[in-house]
């Protein structure tokens, strides 16, 4: 018996939660440095995971399986493979960070890192879950705290109506989805949810083109897709910063990765059926969300809506079905995820101090706030695409992926590069140089210690995947080699 | 030392990062310390270059001192460096420019730290263009180098002037240039990144040695859009390339950007601007788009000595209708450029001749000649700024009497730039008209036009600055150049004279990378 690294990585937020949850209210620190704790160590564990994954054995590693209700066929199995090892470490970065730059929240902390570390526990369950059943439990616990956390600690103008939207949207999608699911239980004959089995049960043709979209779209309403992606940028900017990180940066992937991961690797045949109009609906969200995140006044929604359109790379990657597209996909939710991460942990710390996110108003925060426009501007040119960071790396294949089905997809796709240059270009000057209000003058100060060491950290891995691609991507094409030989190919 | 001599490319390339990385940890307020390092920093790819140079064997065809490292396996590309006499010769251009360049900005005193570290991260970007032999690792530096660049210009750049935008909203003048000079080049890689797309998806690698043999002769391309003929879509990607580099040269029309991106930045910045970044789009046409696309670029080298010779006419009669020193030396850059591509164009049209050897010997030669003078002219025109906070011609005027070494230097660099025989400039522009005469006569009979305004302008130039009766205003003001400034200039000077006077030791590398790589 192996030590048991993904249920301990998975349980530790939740068990973390619950002890937090019994700390007396009025002793702060306490909380934090418990919250603190725990994602040091879910942190390490999944940094230990990452790296100790063998690429050259490859398939799913570090398998845990426990029966739960075995007359029904659903078990507790969890594994990972090339393709969801980043994400895990991803969601440990992202927490990490998240539990470093909200250490100001002064409003019950005690509730808001109680309910952050549930929602915790169900993304690191939905990434490394090979039982369906338990990817949709842990899937509803991973979207259930975002609905309290934005209404309680969001922006006080929309939280309201932001939380009630992404809820529903996000319901309405996971009920999709689990129809499509059960479908899938029940259509098989092997009265099993172990989507290693599934994964082999030989769906008749008809069957796979009727039930794809369901479980495709359902789950891909989280990842971001037109038109469906109307609730994101809403929900990302009621929310508190380390929501809106843990939100965009991590929340998004596990609709992506869920699509993938139950619609296409369990429906491959659906997935050729339909890849024409996941490719046009991803396309729209590439370029649409890239305008209209240029003509934003409000610095948050700016980054929102950039959301929209690098998840679009990340679906255009899935449609394309092949070894390079898809590689991207990986990189670009790893990428993406600790970017707007950033992102939304720099648009915090401006607003925190500004208490304004208009454009127009900001400026020449640069001279107050060093380390936090040098960490934007690196998020900038992963954003951006600049060679040399992570997003490169993860778009470039992308591109060629898309090139292969369809050039004409990838040329009209490019042109979301200069758009998004020209916003990143013109927030970085607007925002970070030029002049300074006299009122910002007094009252705005440098960022603490921890919101440097979370920004450091959050920029030293976009670039070193930007200059050291093989870390992960050799990971990453190894799960998509295992993606493909479902489809009967290499 | 074994190590040194094997991996000699990749220390040239990386020793500035190094450079960069170290002075992060230096304490901001030792702003001599910054300097001194940096300029130390910066004299080691000099050397570890003298040496590749001088240990260089210019017979020898193909690439020498190559590495090669995996990198992004998953693409298809690897991290592959080596470099021929066309790549070294920009290679010693650049490192020998850069450790000039960081002593002419010893006058910046805003900021030290985070303008020495751009500096040493361009250099990279610059190095990384010319030495790689991997067609995405090519891209990476060529747009890698922006940024640094981009932020040189805007924190740095000249701090007075402002530009209305379509709305009339008003931006400062630095600000715009350098948002210009970023999209402009943003907008040139885009199609260059979807031509290098194609050919990655159609040959499954980005390694240029194999392209060079197996892209000129494919007879068909995996997934052309809509069935074009290979011929359409060979041309599209040919002009993808072409425009790319162009905007960069900069070509006529392509080069409104320069001329406020030169005039905004700070001098070290627009010394390397038109030392280096220039060089490295002529540099793309003679290392890709030429052996790459032979065939298209003899059928569309007409057009582009077209664009070469009003860039040569117009770049001459724009420098000389401005009242603003540096615009004028700016504008001077289209001039001097001109040149290089008339070569290219030449060389292209009559693939193989010894009329193409020739001429492509002066574009080469021209790059590395403009890089001294441009460099040169910017560091003056800083010179005398600097002290008179003007740099509008029309208010100096008989300065000649109160700066006279700065007046000689000013004319000696005026001379090598305006191409008088003895100085390096008119070897290689006669050996490009040389060259394209035969080939394109019209045309080189044209930018004779130009040639003659060139004089016209430098002329102009130190007539305004120098001559005439003395302004009284700057009597007192105006200082001699000092030291550190002549040291500057010294070796710019040096090389002037010396390219003039004995150029072999430069052409013979550059003759022989020639005739290895265009000949037959």
């Amino acid at each position: 018996m192996h030590f048991p690294i993904l249920s301990v990585i998975v349980l530790t937020p939740i068990i973390a939660g619950m002890i937090i949850l019994l700390v007396p209210k009025d002793r702060k620190n306490a909380v934090r440095y418990i919250a603190l704790s725990a994602a040091s160590l879910d942190l390490l564990l999944s940094t230990v995971v990452y790296f100790s994954y063998h690429i050259s054995i490859g398939g799913y590693q570090f398998l845990e399986k426990y029966d739960w209700l075995p007359q029904l066929g659903i078990s507790y199995y969890v594994g990972v493979d090339g393709m969801n090892a980043p994400l895990v470490l991803l969601t440990g970065i992202v927490m990490f960070t998240g539990v470093l730059i909200s250490w100001g929240v002064d409003d019950r902390p005690r509730e808001f890192f109680a309910f952050l570390f549930i929602l915790a526990s169900g993304v690191f369950g939905v990434f490394v879950a090979q039982d369906l059943f338990m990817l949709f439990f842990f899937y509803e616990i991973a979207v259930f705290p975002m609905y309290l956390l934005i209404s309680i600690w969001g922006w006080i103008k929309t939280r309201e109506y932001a939380a009630m939207k992404l809820t529903l949207y996000l319901f309405i999608g996971s009920v999709i989805s689990l129809v499509g699911g059960l479908a899938l239980y029940f259509g098989s004959g092997l009265n099993t949810f172990d989507m290693i089995q599934l994964a082999q049960a030989n769906f008749s043709k008809d069957f796979q083109i009727f039930w794809f979209p369901f479980v495709f779209f359902g789950f891909a309403v989280l990842g971001g897709i037109f038109p469906f992606h109307n609730w994101s940028p809403d929900g990302h900017v009621a929310a508190p910063t380390a929501v809106s990180m843990f939100h965009a940066g991590v929340l998004m992937k596990l609709g992506a990765f869920a699509a993938l991961r139950v619609g296409i690797m369990l429906l491959p045949e659906g997935a050729q059926y339909w890849r024409w109009l996941i490719l046009i609906l991803a396309l729209v969200n590439v370029v649409y969300g890239a305008f209209i995140a240029m003509v934003q006044t409000d610095f948050k929604y700016v980054i929102g809506f950039s959301s929209v359109s690098h998840m679009g790379l990340v679906m255009l990657g899935f449609a394309t079905l092949n070894k390079q597209g898809l590689t991207g996909s990986g990189i670009q939710m790893f990428s993406h995820g600790v970017m707007t991460a950033l992102f939304f942990a720099v648009v915090g710390m401006v607003y925190d101090r500004a208490h304004t996110r208009e454009i127009g108003e900001l400026g020449g925060l640069s001279k107050k706030m060093p380390w936090v426009a040098v960490a934007f501007i690196i998020g900038g040119m992963v954003s951006m695409g600049m060679p040399g960071f992570s997003g490169f790396i993860a778009e470039f294949p992308i591109f060629m992926g898309v090139w292969q089905v369809q050039p004409i997809i990838a040329i009209i796709a490019s042109i979301s590069i200069v758009i998004t240059a020209s916003y990143i270009i013109r927030i970085i000057g607007r925002v970070f140089f030029g002049p300074m209000s006299a009122e910002f003058d007094h009252h705005i100060g440098d960022v603490t210690v921890k919101d440097k060491l979370a920004l450091t950290l959050l920029c030293i891995i976009m670039i070193t995947i930007g200059v050291f691609p093989s870390i992960m991507s050799g990971l990453v094409s190894s799960g998509v080699n295992h993606i493909l030989s479902l489809f009967g190919g290499a | 030392m074994g190590f040194v001599t094997n991996n000699i490319l990749a220390l040239i390339l990386f020793t500035p990062i190094l450079v960069a990385w170290i002075l992060l940890f230096l304490p901001k307020e030792q702003i001599k310390l910054l300097r001194w390092v940096t300029l130390i920093g910066s004299l080691v790819p000099f050397l570890l270059s003298l040496y590749v140079w001088l240990s260089f064997n210019s017979g020898t065809p193909g690439f020498q001192f190559e590495t090669q490292r995996i990198w992004y396996g998953v693409v298809g590309s690897s991290f592959h460096l080596g470099v021929d006499g066309l790549s070294l010769t920009m290679v010693l251009l650049t490192t020998l420019l850069t450790p000039i360049v960081i002593l002419a900005s010893f006058n910046i005193t805003e900021r030290v730290k985070p303008y020495m570290i751009l500096f040493m991260l361009l250099e990279t970007g610059m190095l990384g263009v010319f030495l790689s032999l991997d067609l995405l690792l090519f891209f990476v530096f060529w747009e890698v180098g922006l940024v640094p660049m981009y932020f040189l210009i805007n924190q740095w750049g000249s701090e007075k002037g402002e530009r209305e935008l379509w709305g009339g909203k008003k931006v400062s003048a630095r600000t715009y240039a350098s948002f210009k000079f970023m999209i402009y080049t943003m907008a040139g890689s885009l199609g260059l990144l979807l031509a290098i797309q194609m050919i990655g998806v159609a040959f499954q690698t980005y390694d240029l040695t194999q392209l060079f043999t197996t892209f000129p002769v494919a007879t068909q391309l995996a997934n052309i859009p809509f069935k074009l003929p290979l011929e359409t879509v060979k041309a599209i990607a040919f002009w993808a390339f072409v425009i790319a580099f162009a905007i960069k040269v900069p070509v006529w029309p392509f080069h409104t950007w320069l001329p406020d991106a030169h005039t905004e930045a700070p001098t070290g910045g627009s010394m390397i601007l038109a030392g280096v970044l220039l060089k490295l789009g002529a540099y793309g046409f003679l290392r890709l788009v030429l052996p790459l696309y032979p065939q298209e670029a003899h059928r569309y080298a007409g057009a582009l000595a077209f664009l070469a010779v009003m860039g040569i006419i117009f770049g001459a009669l724009a420098a000389y209708g401005q009242d603003d020193f540096k615009r004028l030396v700016a504008y001077s850059s289209v001039n001097h450029m001109g040149f290089v591509v008339l070569g290219i164009a030449a060389a292209a049209y009559a693939a193989g001749t010894d009329n193409a050897i020739l001429a492509l010997n002066g574009a080469v030669l021209q790059m590395f000649n403009h890089g001294l003078s441009a460099a040169g002219m910017f560091f003056l025109v800083g010179v005398i700024y600097e002290r008179a906070h003007t740099r509008n011609l029309n208010d100096f005027g008989g300065l000649f009497p109160l700066i006279p070494v700065y007046g000689g230097i000013l004319i000696f660099t005026s001379m090598a730039s305006l191409g008088l025989p003895g100085l390096n400039g008119f070897v290689s522009e006669f050996l490009v008209v040389r060259g394209s005469w035969p080939v394109f006569t019209l045309f080189t009979a044209l930018s004779m036009i130009g040639l003659f305004f060139t004089g016209a302008y430098i002329l102009k130039g130190i007539k305004k600055v120098l001559h005439g009766p003395t302004n009284e205003h700057w009597v007192g003001h105006i200082t001699e150049i000092n030291v550190r400034e002549i040291v500057v200039i010294t070796p710019l000077i040096v090389l002037m004279l010396v390219i003039g006077i004995w150029p072999a030791w430069i052409l013979g590398v550059i003759n022989s990378a020639m005739q290895l790589l265009f000949k037959g």
